[in-house]
Formats: structure tokens, C-alpha cells, sequence
């Protein structure tokens, strides 16, 4: 993380850690011999940031660093402090009822939250305060050799130009550090804490508990959540899996009997289909559940003409309705993958398969040693985001069953069509289990991870880029 | 080959061909069927009377009654639904403006410029996407609470929050910013233009299809927004959006005559949405096949 450019040349091919090591120690020599060398200048910004270039004129970045040091001291002593003082108890005076009045004690959510906000800034501030060194020697070391320094005009316009990534990132990388890369730091700590039911801030504390939250996890007992937690991992992988392929090869399959020589109205038929992605799901998802419903349509004319005489439990039989899941996404599935498909499939060149005929191939040869493998080969990198987006895949899965069938042999409120996400979600809202969905979140993605990692690695155009082109 | 041995082998194979090609009809009208049917039922279930009929479910599709009673029902006030209609167009028209913008932004940084830590911010974020999006609900929640923003200000509050992450969708986009070629570029740094004019004059006049892709994909996005916007507007009626608000018709009212109700609300909610995709499906299918090859 920190600057490694002053020592990257010599390091670049030994290990990580090692390389960590010399950058940290070089950078700890910059400053010492930056601190020794400099003028009384370069000393004084030391203390306050942005000195040493103001009193070179270097207004703007100055002012920039003096302004940072200054809103940093303002947000450490009116906010922050209090805060980070209480990170490792999560505070200790609880709420209590003093002549009916609640007099409010600590807040445990908001320590957490604000003690890690305030760690990074922290951080932040010393990567700032590193590059104001940085700055300061630069400085000397020109005015040193009798060169110009920068001009102030020259360094805003630079924000458009030279530096304009920085002007672009700035407000993304900020809303997704505040978003995004915050709340999951919280959650990961949530992890480790009885955040739960009985622990609700603000009226009640929570606490660090180390590791006890895997450990309930993973195990057997009878508030254990090893048994659930293996269901759902099982049929979340399961999943996965089938609606990934099912939907790759039909949607494939479509898109070759659409393109296929002599069928006309193509772009009727791929309009008719695409139908499905254009109406917002939770219309169609909830209609589609409501239509195999114990007394939905399906069941209602299936039983009017006598086919059956009890409705089907669509719904309600766990392994019914796993198959329900999977056969309704391929409905949901296939245009995308037509959509991409029909592309693909009409860049491979001609001259292929027509040699291949003219050697006498059957289409089913065809298919398998040319149309395939090019296929596999353009979208592994869809399938792979494909496959991982199916784990998480919330909406199919929770506007169509809402997880259930449900089960007194699953704890957590799981049913047996829930996925890891969905458990999560049921978790968070209706049982308020907190720390158990941070620690189910974790373990979701370890299982992404894990499983990209191994796809990635295994996907033909990373091993071979060269291939087909 | 003798001549007549030739034609027969022609006509059988034009033979086979045709009985294949009718087969392939066969297949496509009966996928139409499938794919259209849940629609098409969708649509004559909304117009069953309530008056005179059951407004809850029914074993019959066609309506003994058609009448514009459910419809009615949602324009007179004894619901919010034009509110949540709005709150929706309003959520849906401000993602995606500001989402389309920041990709823009993120991507044109990314796939242009060559800068320190431009590859681990990459690497940082395929990682980030990999957490569950629904773990950190209730944090954003209180989070979004110290601001206002959530109940009576949750359509703000979710603008903020889609905006604001939106920076990591940026593949497609810098995929397709990658097949500009970079000799433009060169060629506009010799005659003097900054990196910001080559991004404004130049990039982006050429990048229409993708900018439609992106806002398409992020106006549709929020119609079916349910998990986050049902925790932020939790219990505040006024700030739900359709999808909120009429699944909770479908889950826990149906019975009570709501779902021709759903019908109704979902026909008007499906059909502007549809009719702006279709309208749009060329630069869809363009989005989504450079994402799919790019990964």
C-alpha cells in the first residue's frame, strides 16, 4: 500500500512480504534524511502539512494539505476521538430507566461504525502526510538544482489533463469506499461481535466475542448451524450449476434454430422472447409463482378436466419445487443467452463449416467440434460471472418461493429452496440475527471467491489467448 | 455421380431440410406460447370485474366479466399507487443519469489513462464485488438514517445508494472504450487537446450505443428493486416503489381480492418498461454481447 515506487526496482521479482518490508524501510529512510536535509521550511511542514509549499509559493497544494490537516484535527477532536476510544469494549454504559426516563448509555452500532471510519481516515492522514514529505523534497531538491518549480496555474490544469484520473475517480472511488467498502469492514467486524436479537443497539450494548459465531456455524448441536448451513450450501451449489448450464446450452440451442438457413421472422421470434427481460421480474416472477399456486390457474384447469385429482404441491413438496425453480429461470434465462449467442455464432467463419461437409461431418459433429468449442472458448468469462451471479441470484429464488418450502429441521427460519443470500436476507430482516449474517455473508463470499479463482484459472482464454484468433 | 443420382440426393436433402425447418416452426410457436402465455394472462386477469367476480385467485382465465374495476381502483385514492409509480419513475430517471455518468467517468479513467494503482484498484473491486450485496443492508440503512434519508426520505436515500456504488459496474463500458483505438488519442495529444477535451469531444460522441446500454440497464434496475428499498422505506407507505408495495399485494392480500389488483398495477408498470426496452433492444444486445465476450 504504501509508496512503493522508491524501492520497486530492486524488489519487483522476490516475494510480496519481503518486498512490503524493503518499500515500508525505504520509505522510513526518506523521511529521516528528508528531516535532516531540509531547510527549517521542509522541518515545520512536518508538523504542519503544506508549510514548506506555501512558503514557496506552491499555493494551491499547500492549502490543499493545510486544509486536510486542519479537517482532520476538527473531525479527531469533535468526532472521532470519543469514538476510537471505545473500540475495543464497544462501550460500556448501558441504557437504562432512571425515573421513567431512558437515559441513553452507548451506542455499540455507532462505535463500530465510527471507530473504523476513523481508523481510515487515520490512515488516510498518514499516506497525506507521507506525500507532503515527498512534496517537500521534491521541491528542494529542484529549487537544488536551480530548476522551476511548478506553477499553481500549471497544477489545477493538470486535474484536466495529465491528472484527470484523479479528477474522474475521485467522487466514484469515494461513494463506493462510503457504500461499499465501509459497510463490509462494519459487517465483517459484526462477525465477530453478538450483534443479534437480545443485543439491539441503542438500547442494549454488544460486545466482541472472538470467534464463537463460526464456531456456532459449524457445529452439530441443537442451536448449531452446521446442518442448515450444509443444506443450503448444497442446493445454493446445486443451483448454481443447473441454471447456468441449463440456460447456456438452451439459450444456445434457440439461438441456432433462430439463425438456422430457411427460418423466417427471425427478429419476431427473438422480439417474443426477449419479452422476458424486458418486463420487470417482480411481475412476472410473482405472476408465474402465483399460477402454480395450490389455487393457481395451472392446478385450477388441471383438476377441471380430470388429470389430477389433488393439486399438484408446486410449492410445497421441497424437490418439486427445486425443479419448478430451475425450469422457470431457463424462462427467465434463455433470451439472454440467445442474445448473446446470435452474435457469437454468426462471427464463426463459414469456410469452417463448410469444409467440414464437404468431409462428410453430420451436424451433430459440427456442432460438437466447431460451434462448441468456440463458444466455450468467447464466453468463459461470461459463464464464469454467469455462475457466480446464479449464486446470488436473490430475485428468482425469493419473489418465486421466498426460500420455502420451510422446516423445523432448519434453523434460521431456512427453507429448502433457500440460497445462501436469501438465508441471509431472512436473517437480517425477520430474525435479526445480525451476527450470524455477517458470518453467513463471509462464507458466501469465500464461496465466490473460491470458485473463481478455480474457474479462472481453468478457462481456456486465460490459459491460451492466442487460440482462435 | 450419374445426373439422376444427383437430384435425388438434392431433393431428399431439400427434403430433410424442409421437414427440419418445420420442426424448428413447430418449436419456436410453442416456446412463443410458453413465453407468452404468463402475460397474456396477466393482462385478462387485471380486467376481471371485482365487483361482480373474485378479485383473489381463480381456476379460470378467461374473465366472465371484463371490467376497468381494478384499474380504477388504483387511480382513486384509496391507494398511493400513482405515489409509488413516481417514486419509482423518480428513483429510475435519477440512477440512471448519474449511474451513466459516473461509468462513464470511471471507465474513460480506466481504459485511457495509465496510472499508479490502477490495476489493484481493478483487482480491489472484482473483489468487493464478490461480497454479498444484501450484508451490508443494515449497516447502509443506519448509515442512510444519521442523513434523513431513510422512511419519509428513502427515495433520495436510494438514489444515493445506487449512485453511489455504481462506479464498479464499469466493464461493459470500458470494454467497449477499449476497441476505440488509442491512435486517436495520440493524434489529439500532438495537436494539443487535454485528457478531458479527448474525453468530452472525442470518446464520447463515439460511444453512443453504450451509453444507451448503460442507461437503459439502469433505468430498468430500480422497477424491480425490492430487498433494499423494502428496508429503507420500511413502514412508510409514501416512499415505497411498485415493486414494494405490490408484492406485499401478492404475499399477504391476495386472498383479500388484491391480486387482480397486482394484475392491473403490473400491467401498467410492465408496459412502459417493455415498450422502452424494445424500443432500445438494438443497443441492449450490443451491451450485452461485447460484456458477455469481455467478461
Amino acid at each position: 500500500m504504501a509508496n512503493s515506487n522508491t524501492a520497486d526496482t530492486a524488489v519487483t521479482k522476490t516475494n510480496p512480504v519481503a518486498a512490503f518490508f524493503s518499500a515500508l524501510g525505504s520509505n522510513f529512510r526518506e523521511i529521516g534524511t528528508t528531516f535532516a536535509k531540509g531547510d527549517w521550511r521542509t522541518k515545520l511542514s512536518y508538523l504542519i502539512m503544506g508549510f514548506g509549499p506555501l512558503l514557496r509559493g506552491q499555493i494551491a497544494k499547500g492549502l490543499g494539505y493545510l486544509i486536510a490537516e486542519g479537517m482532520f484535527l476538527w473531525y479527531m477532536i469533535g468526532f472521532g476521538a470519543q469514538y476510537i476510544s471505545k473500540f475495543s469494549t464497544l462501550g460500556t454504559v448501558e441504557t437504562q430507566k432512571i425515573h421513567r426516563k431512558t437515559v441513553y448509555g452507548d451506542n455499540s452500532f455507532l462505535i463500530l461504525l465510527f471507530s473504523i471510519l476513523t481508523i481510515v481516515i487515520i490512515c488516510a492522514l498518514i499516506l497525506l502526510w507521507r506525500m507532503n514529505i515527498r512534496e517537500n523534497f521534491i521541491e528542494e531538491k529542484r529549487l537544488r538544482e536551480g530548476k522551476p518549480l511548478e506553477t499553481n496555474r500549471h497544477f489545477l490544469t493538470s486535474f484536466l489533463d495529465g491528472n484527470f484520473d484523479k479528477t474522474l475517480l475521485a467522487l466514484p472511488v469515494l461513494g463506493i469506499f462510503m457504500f461499499t467498502v465501509l459497510p463490509i469492514i462494519f459487517m465483517i467486524c459484526i462477525a465477530f461481535t453478538n450483534y443479534d436479537k437480545s443485543h439491539q443497539s441503542p438500547t442494549h450494548l454488544f460486545t466482541w466475542v472472538g470467534l464463537e459465531n463460526f464456531r456456532n456455524l459449524f457445529s452439530f448441536g441443537s442451536n448449531g448451524f452446521a446442518s442448515t448451513f450444509g443444506t443450503v450450501l448444497t442446493w445454493t451449489l446445486v443451483w448454481a450449476f443447473f441454471a447456468t448450464f441449463t440456460t447456456y446450452f438452451l439459450g444456445m440451442a434457440v439461438a441456432m434454430l433462430i439463425n438456422k438457413k430457411g427460418i423466417r421472422f427471425k427478429k419476431l421470434w427473438r422480439t417474443i422472447l426477449v419479452v422476458t427481460i424486458a418486463v420487470p421480474q417482480f411481475v412476472s416472477l410473482l405472476y408465474v409463482a402465483k399460477m402454480f399456486a395450490g389455487d393457481g390457474l395451472v392446478n385450477g384447469y388441471l383438476l377441471k378436466w380430470g388429470v389430477i385429482s389433488q393439486p399438484i404441491p408446486f410449492w410445497t413438496n421441497p424437490t418439486l419445487s427445486k425443479i419448478m425453480i430451475v425450469l422457470i429461470n431457463i424462462w427467465i434465462g434463455i433470451p439472454y443467452m440467445m442474445l448473446i449467442a446470435t452474435g457469437l455464432l454468426m462471427n464463426i467463419p463459414s469456410d469452417l463449416y463448410e469444409s467440414a461437409r464437404i468431409d462428410g461431418a453430420s451436424p451433430w459433429q459440427m456442432f460438437w467440434s466447431i460451434t462448441l468449442p468456440y463458444m466455450l472458448f468467447v464466453t468463459g468469462p461470461y459463464l464464469l460471472t454467469s455462475f457466480t451471479g446464479n449464486l446470488n441470484n436473490f430475485n428468482v429464488i425469493y419473489l418465486l418461493t421466498q426460500g420455502g418450502p420451510t422446516s423445523g429441521r432448519l434453523t434460521g427460519n431456512a427453507g429448502y429452496t433457500d440460497l445462501l443470500v436469501t438465508w441471509l436476507y431472512k436473517m437480517t430482516v425477520t430474525a435479526t440475527n445480525y451476527k450470524m449474517a455477517a458470518v453467513i455473508g463471509i462464507m458466501v463470499f469465500l464461496v465466490t471467491a473460491v470458485i473463481s479463482l478455480i474457474v479462472y484459472n481453468m478457462l481456456p482464454s486465460v490459459k491460451d489467448e492466442e487460440g482462435f484468433q | 455421380m450419374t445426373k439422376t443420382e444427383k437430384t435425388t440426393e438434392f431433393t431428399s436433402m431439400s427434403a430433410r431440410r424442409r421437414t427440419g425447418n418445420i420442426i424448428a416452426y413447430i418449436v419456436l410457436i410453442l416456446m412463443s406460447i410458453i413465453w407468452l402465455f404468463p402475460f397474456f394472462g396477466l393482462v385478462l386477469q387485471s380486467f376481471r370485474s371485482y365487483s361482480a367476480e373474485y378479485g383473489g385467485m381463480v381456476d379460470y382465465l378467461m374473465p366472465h366479466r371484463f371490467s376497468l374495476d381494478n384499474y380504477r381502483f388504483l387511480f382513486t385514492g384509496e391507494t398511493n399507487f400513482i405515489k409509488w409509480y413516481g417514486n419509482t419513475l423518480t428513483i429510475a430517471f435519477f440512477v440512471a443519469l448519474f449511474q451513466t455518468i459516473i461509468v462513464l467517468c470511471v471507465s474513460y479513467a480506466l481504459s485511457r489513462m495509465r496510472f499508479k494503482g490502477r490495476t489493484a484498484l481493478m483487482r480491489f473491486w472484482l473483489i468487493l464485488g464478490m461480497f454479498p450485496g444484501f450484508l451490508t443492508m443494515i449497516c447502509l440503512y443506519f448509515l442512510l438514517k444519521q442523513f434523513g434519508l431513510t422512511q419519509a426520505g428513502a427515495v433520495p436515500g436510494l438514489i444515493l445508494v445506487s449512485i453511489a456504488s455504481s462506479g464498479m459496474g464499469y466493464y461493459v463500458c470500458k470494454g467497449y472504450f477499449d476497441t476505440i483505438p488509442k491512435a486517436l488519442d495520440e493524434a489529439a495529444r500532438i495537436d494539443g487537446a487535454s485528457r478531458a477535451q479527448i474525453m468530452f469531444q472525442m470518446i464520447i460522441p463515439l460511444s453512443k450505443p453504450i451509453i444507451i446500454y448503460t442507461a437503459l440497464v439502469a433505468f430498468m434496475a430500480p422497477w424491480c428493486d425490492y430487498v433494499f428499498a423494502s428496508y429503507v422505506a420500511f413502514g412508510h407507505d409514501e416512499s415505497y416503489n411498485v415493486a414494494v408495495a405490490m408484492t406485499r399485494w401478492v404475499w399477504t392480500n391476495d386472498y383479500q381480492g388484491y391480486f387482480t389488483r397486482f394484475c392491473a398495477g403490473g400491467v401498467l408498470v410492465a408496459i412502459p418498461v417493455t415498450i422502452l426496452f424494445m424500443a432500445l433492444q438494438k443497443y441492449y444486445v450490443e451491451g450485452v454481447t461485447g460484456g458477455a465476450v469481455k467478461g
